[in-house]
Formats: C-alpha cells, structure tokens, sequence
C-alpha cells in the first residue's frame, strides 16, 4: 500500500469517488482497451449490482479534467466454505495511458478503506494464474497467497 | 521447489545488492553475512554480472552493485538463471504397460510447479524489499 507522501503527492492529479450510472461507458471503454473485448451489458449489471450499494464498493478514479481513469469493484463476502467476513476485489483496470501513476495503487487504498470501514480486517482476490501484470500489482500492494485454493475441473466428464 | 546451493546465493546476492542499488559490496562481504561459500558467491555472480543483473566495479571501495531495475526484475528471473524448470513434463515416465500412473503423477508435479513459477513472476525485488521492511516493522 502507498505511503503517506505517495498520497499527498498525487492529491490533485486525480481523485477517487463512487461510480455513477454515467461512468458505465468510460468503464467499459478502459476494460476494452485492457481486454480487446466489449462488454457494456457486463459493466451495466456491474453498476447495477455494486453502484450505491452497503458493503458493495465500486470505485471510480478521474483525473482534473473529469476522464475517468480507473476504476476498482469489491465487497464483503462472509462464510463461503469457512471463510469469516472479508473483503473481495474482483475487477479492476487502469487506463492503460495513465499506468504507472500509482492509479491503481490510490484505488486499491480506496477500495481498502472502505472495507475495513465495513468491518472487515482481510482483503482478498483471485486471478489466472498467468495474468502477471495484475499478479505483480496485488503482490506490490503487500497481497501474498492465503489459506484458500481454488479448484476446477470440465463438466461433463465421469457422469458429472 | 527445493532451490539450489546457487539460486539460494544469487538471491541472497540480489537481494541485498538490490537494497541500495548505489552501495557496492564485496563479495567476501555477501559470503560472510549471508554465511555462504565465498568460492561458491563468486561463481554465482559472474552468472549474475552475465545476466546484466549485477555489475562489477573496480578499484578502491570496488565490489559488486544491482544495475537491474528492482520494481521489474522478478524472483523468477533470477531463480531460472541456476534452476531447470519444467512446468510441462515432472519427468515420470508414461510409457510401459500402464502409462496411467505416471501421467497422473506428472499432472500434479505439473500444476505445483506451475504455481511455484507463478509465485516467482509475481514477486519483483521491490515487492520482497517492501515485505521484508514491513515485517521488520
């Protein structure tokens, strides 16, 4: 997580603040920069879903000239297979022009205060195994692997 | 993953050159701190100083400094530079009567090491420094 005077010096650059219904563009335009593939219906439920909600954080970053930048979504997930309340982070992307200004780090520490504010004490993610570029930024923030693993396996085979 | 007398000495090397990427450090310095082979350290950064991770400096107060950049280079990059990694084939043979066995062993060799090597690529020196100040903290 950022320092104190990480913060300070971007303060005024761009700030973070609760998505709205007409930020649902500009994110589905960042994820299709990052992703190669539109999915405005997905980023409308998205909004939908997490957009004002209590213990559902979906988080916008806008530079001074109010372009969204970035944005981060989470929650507060509780007892799935044992697990006590905490929070999950389950999308984020960063305009690919505006990497590398600690945007995405801002988000994070956003997204952070808000879940500890809901009265978790845990932040949690899940990625592909082989996305190294979100990998390595979860694991800058200070994120290392936790006591859950996921599994999977095809349906359909062995009779299932 | 069981790593190397070598990779355990580079990453030692790395790591702390990495620090302070202006200090220059002997490598009888390195052995001696890190209790290991000053024959053995050398070896391993002249491989490191090939792999343009560290350089050598000469002359009065000489010794050896990371010129790498520590928020991009990953554990994994140097890990591979000492290790043989395999993250297709575990080695167990799946030929013979029946090839079952080794193969499904060879399937969960395969998906360990696809996480170890994973966890290395995810893990930049900057990232191990900052972990190791938080929890001296």
């Amino acid at each position: 997580m950022s320092t104190e005077a990480d913060r300070a010096e971007n303060i005024g650059k761009f700030s973070i603040r609760g998505a709205q219904a007409s930020d649902v563009a500009a994110v589905t335009g960042i994820d299709t920069r990052i992703t190669s593939h539109s999915k405005p219906d997905y980023w409308a439920d998205m909004f939908e879903r997490y957009g004002n909600r209590t213990n559902r954080f979906f988080l916008i970053a806008e530079d001074q000239e109010n372009t969204v930048i970035g944005f981060i979504i989470g929650e507060v997930r509780a007892w799935e297979f044992g697990s006590k309340p905490s929070g999950w982070v389950f999308a984020m992307g960063v305009d690919p022009e505006n990497r590398l200004n600690k945007v995405g780090t801002t988000l994070f520490d956003a997204m952070c205060d808000c879940l500890a504010k809901a009265g978790v004490d845990t932040v949690r993610t899940m990625l592909a195994r082989d996305d190294e570029l979100n990998m390595t930024f979860f694991r800058s923030q200070g994120m290392m692997g936790g006591p859950f693993i996921q599994l999977e396996m095809p349906l359909g085979n062995d009779g299932h | 993953m069981r790593l190397q007398k070598a990779t355990q000495c580079a990453l030692f090397a790395v790591v702390e050159l990495a620090r302070d990427s202006e200090r220059q450090i002997s490598a009888a310095d390195i052995a001696e701190k890190f209790g290991i082979s000053a024959n053995h350290l050398a070896k391993v950064l002249r491989d490191l100083a090939r792999a343009r991770l560290v350089e050598s400096m000469r002359g009065a107060g000489g010794g050896y400094r990371f010129c790498g950049n520590a928020k991009r280079v990953t554990l994994y990059e140097i890990v591979v530079l000492f290790e043989d990694i395999d993250t297709h084939d575990a080695g167990f043979p799946e030929t013979g009567e029946d090839p079952d066995i080794g193969h499904a062993l060879n399937n969960v060799m395969t998906e360990i090491e696809q996480i170890a090597v994973s966890t290395l690529k995810s893990i930049t020196l900057t990232t191990l420094i900052k972990q190791m100040e938080r929890s001296s903290h």
